[in-house]
């Protein structure tokens, strides 16, 4: 509530650097005349860093992955981003299988880590993020591909990806309760972490409040 | 010699009243949990035939929390004390991944000394909550002694800690952009001598509790996940590593200062109870030398956080970061949608994905072996429920 209130400041060097010595200065008494210097340098690259965020030139073995992706799919196959170690792309849900299985038997993403789903009451659609990661192959250890799709918020339905990977059982099980998405061809769409006798809808859906707040 | 169904045609002819056992009858449904003792609250179903287990249901969500959506209602610095609390023995590793990510968010750098400090407090914890769950297991075994001395043990890195912390269990230690506060005085010399009197122990583990015959009669060769399974289930941590992948994020994807720390990735080939036991006691032995390794290599003066103003926010997009916490790859995904509070928080645990193991190892297990494989997959259910 009073969050947003006191944001405006950033811009303006002078105002925050008293204020941000202020309330940090019970916890490190030493090094606050140390600190004095610090919080220019740090402010600046937390304002200037993010616009050129998105612009840097993809990595080239992140780009080499998504190349040999595309070349097998198309158009598609749509790439959010490419960071270092992070690939996200999007394909729609009647396609999902099939690039699932050739991401595993092709690019050696042999399991998923987690699966999340994001409501997006704007755009009326859920959101489904496989993150998909290679214990198999040395040069994927660090790197993790989004594998998403989108499904309509009013009927969310997506096909499994059991059968593809069978890592993703239970967090499939949990996105079916969390969020509502009926995964077509998974044995159990039913509660798991929820109580039993749960009536209400699915709680991570944004829709859905918590109590007094 | 008749067959049993000529006797059970006979028998009808006779008049009397037999009645044939069906396969329902020889199966006994036994409900483990949710209050079985040292397992934390969750339950599983098994049915049993014999002593033989043919079938188990894992049914966990007593100790749901909704910590994911929890944590859309509070900006990204007081998500903090209340994210600590799915794994409150192992609170500084799964901070550590969401300072991380609010970090990658935000656009932040971590001072040197500050990721070294974090990387101690980090190698510490995971030693607390790694005797924890050696107590446990050896009490699940009905071997008190192990679980005595570990919990005894704890005690010293539990010190060390509140010392650093200010804390003993729950710390809030790790923020965006550093730690909390920096070391007191002396901390490094009281480090080293714990650290040393603790690898004394270490031996003294191994002798009476991982040579002991009855350990390794009831361990060894008992459920076994192979390397393959363990790659498709996609289990994580220590029974990954058990299974013979050498696969730890601290070595993968090296977060903070970890490439420049000089340690191996313990793994063994067996798969089994043994191996998903001891390789958490090999890592302990590693992390001594990964703390000392910490220790002597950190900058001694310096900043131990950066600057953050009141309510930090970055502009709108999503990261993944992971650590290698006492259970295993420790992810969050937090997407931001540029406000202070963050939009959706995925806590991607170590436990959770480690259920999936539980059924397919107890079936065709004996009954007397189930606590010795459940409790080797390094499964904590508060934090799988989140």
């Amino acid at each position: 509530m009073s969050d947003n209130k006191e944001e405006p400041k950033k811009p303006a060097a002078a105002p925050t650097k008293p204020s941000t010595a202020k309330t940090t200065a019970p916890a490190a008494k030493p090094t606050t005349p140390a600190a004095a210097k610090p919080p220019a340098p740090a402010a600046k690259p937390a304002a200037a860093a993010p616009p050129p965020k998105k612009e840097p030139e993809p990595p080239a073995f992140e780009k080499g992955l998504v190349d040999e992706i595309k070349k097998k799919f198309g158009d598609s196959i749509k790439t959010v981003f490419i960071r270092p170690r992070r690939i996200k792309i999007q394909v729609e849900p009647h396609d999902i299988t099939e690039v699932a299985t050739f991401l595993r038997d092709s690019m050696g993403l042999d399991h998923a880590e987690s699966v999340t789903g994001t409501d997006y009451p704007k755009d009326g659609q859920i959101e489904v993020t496989y993150h998909l990661g290679s214990y198999s192959r040395e040069d994927l250890g660090a790197h993790v591909l989004s594998l998403t799709t989108r499904t309509n918020r009013d009927d969310p339905k997506l096909p499994t990806l059991i059968n593809v990977y069978k890592s993703v059982e239970y967090h499939e099980r949990e996105t079916f309760e969390m969020l509502g998405v009926y995964f077509e061809g998974h044995p159990r769409n039913e509660r798991f972490l929820l109580p039993e006798d749960w009536a209400d809808i699915p709680p991570l859906r944004k829709d859905f409040r918590i109590k007094g707040r | 010699m008749t067959s049993l169904d000529e006797k059970f045609e006979e028998s009808k002819r006779l008049g009397l009243q037999i009645v044939k056992e069906s396969e329902e009858d020889r199966l006994m449904t036994l409900s483990v949990g949710p209050q079985h003792p040292g397992s934390g609250h969750f339950r599983f179903t098994i049915k049993v035939d014999g002593d033989y287990i043919v079938y188990c249901d894992p049914d966990p969500g007593y100790v749901h929390r909704g910590e994911e959506k929890m944590s859309e209602y509070r900006n990204f610095i007081q998500n903090i004390p209340h994210l600590e609390r799915p794994v409150i023995h192992d609170s500084t590793n799964i901070t550590y991944s969401y300072s991380l990510a609010v970090e990658e968010l935000v656009g932040i750098e971590v001072p040197r000394r500050g990721q070294y400090i974090r990387a101690i407090a980090s190698e510490l914890n995971r030693q607390v909550y790694t005797l924890y769950w050696l107590a446990i297991y050896g009490i699940f075994l009905g071997h008190s002694t192990m679980f005595m001395w570990p919990t005894g043990d704890r005690e010293l890195f539990i010190d060390l800690l509140e010392a650093l912390t200010g804390a003993r269990v729950t710390h809030a230690f790790n923020i965006p952009g550093g730690v909390r506060n920096d070391m007191p005085d002396g901390f490094k010399d009281r480090c080293l001598r714990q650290v040393k009197y603790f690898e004394k122990r270490l031996k003294e583990y191994e002798d009476i509790f991982y040579n002991m015959p009855l350990f390794r009669q009831r361990t060894e060769g008992v459920g076994v996940l192979t390397k393959e399974d363990a790659i498709k289930l996609g289990v994580a941590g220590s029974v990954l590593r058990a299974s013979g992948v050498p696969y730890d994020i601290r070595k993968a994807e090296p977060y903070d200062i970890y490439n420049e720390i000089d340690f191996k990735v313990q793994y063994m080939k067996t798969g089994d109870s043994f191996a998903r036991s001891y390789v958490p006691f090999l890592d302990m032995k590693e992390s001594c030398n990964i703390i000392r390794q910490l220790l002597d290599k950190m900058p001694q003066s310096g900043e131990v956080r950066a600057k953050l103003q009141p309510n930090p926010k970055g502009p709108p997009g999503e990261a993944y970061r992971r650590v290698e916490s006492g259970r295993g790859a420790l992810g969050y995904h937090i997407i931001s949608d540029g406000t202070p509070k963050p939009y959706r928080v995925k806590i991607s645990v170590g436990s959770f994905r480690n259920m999936l193991a539980l059924p397919f190892l107890l079936v065709g297990q004996k009954l007397a072996d189930m606590p010795s494989v459940y409790w080797s997959l390094n499964y904590w259910p508060v934090e799988a429920d989140r």
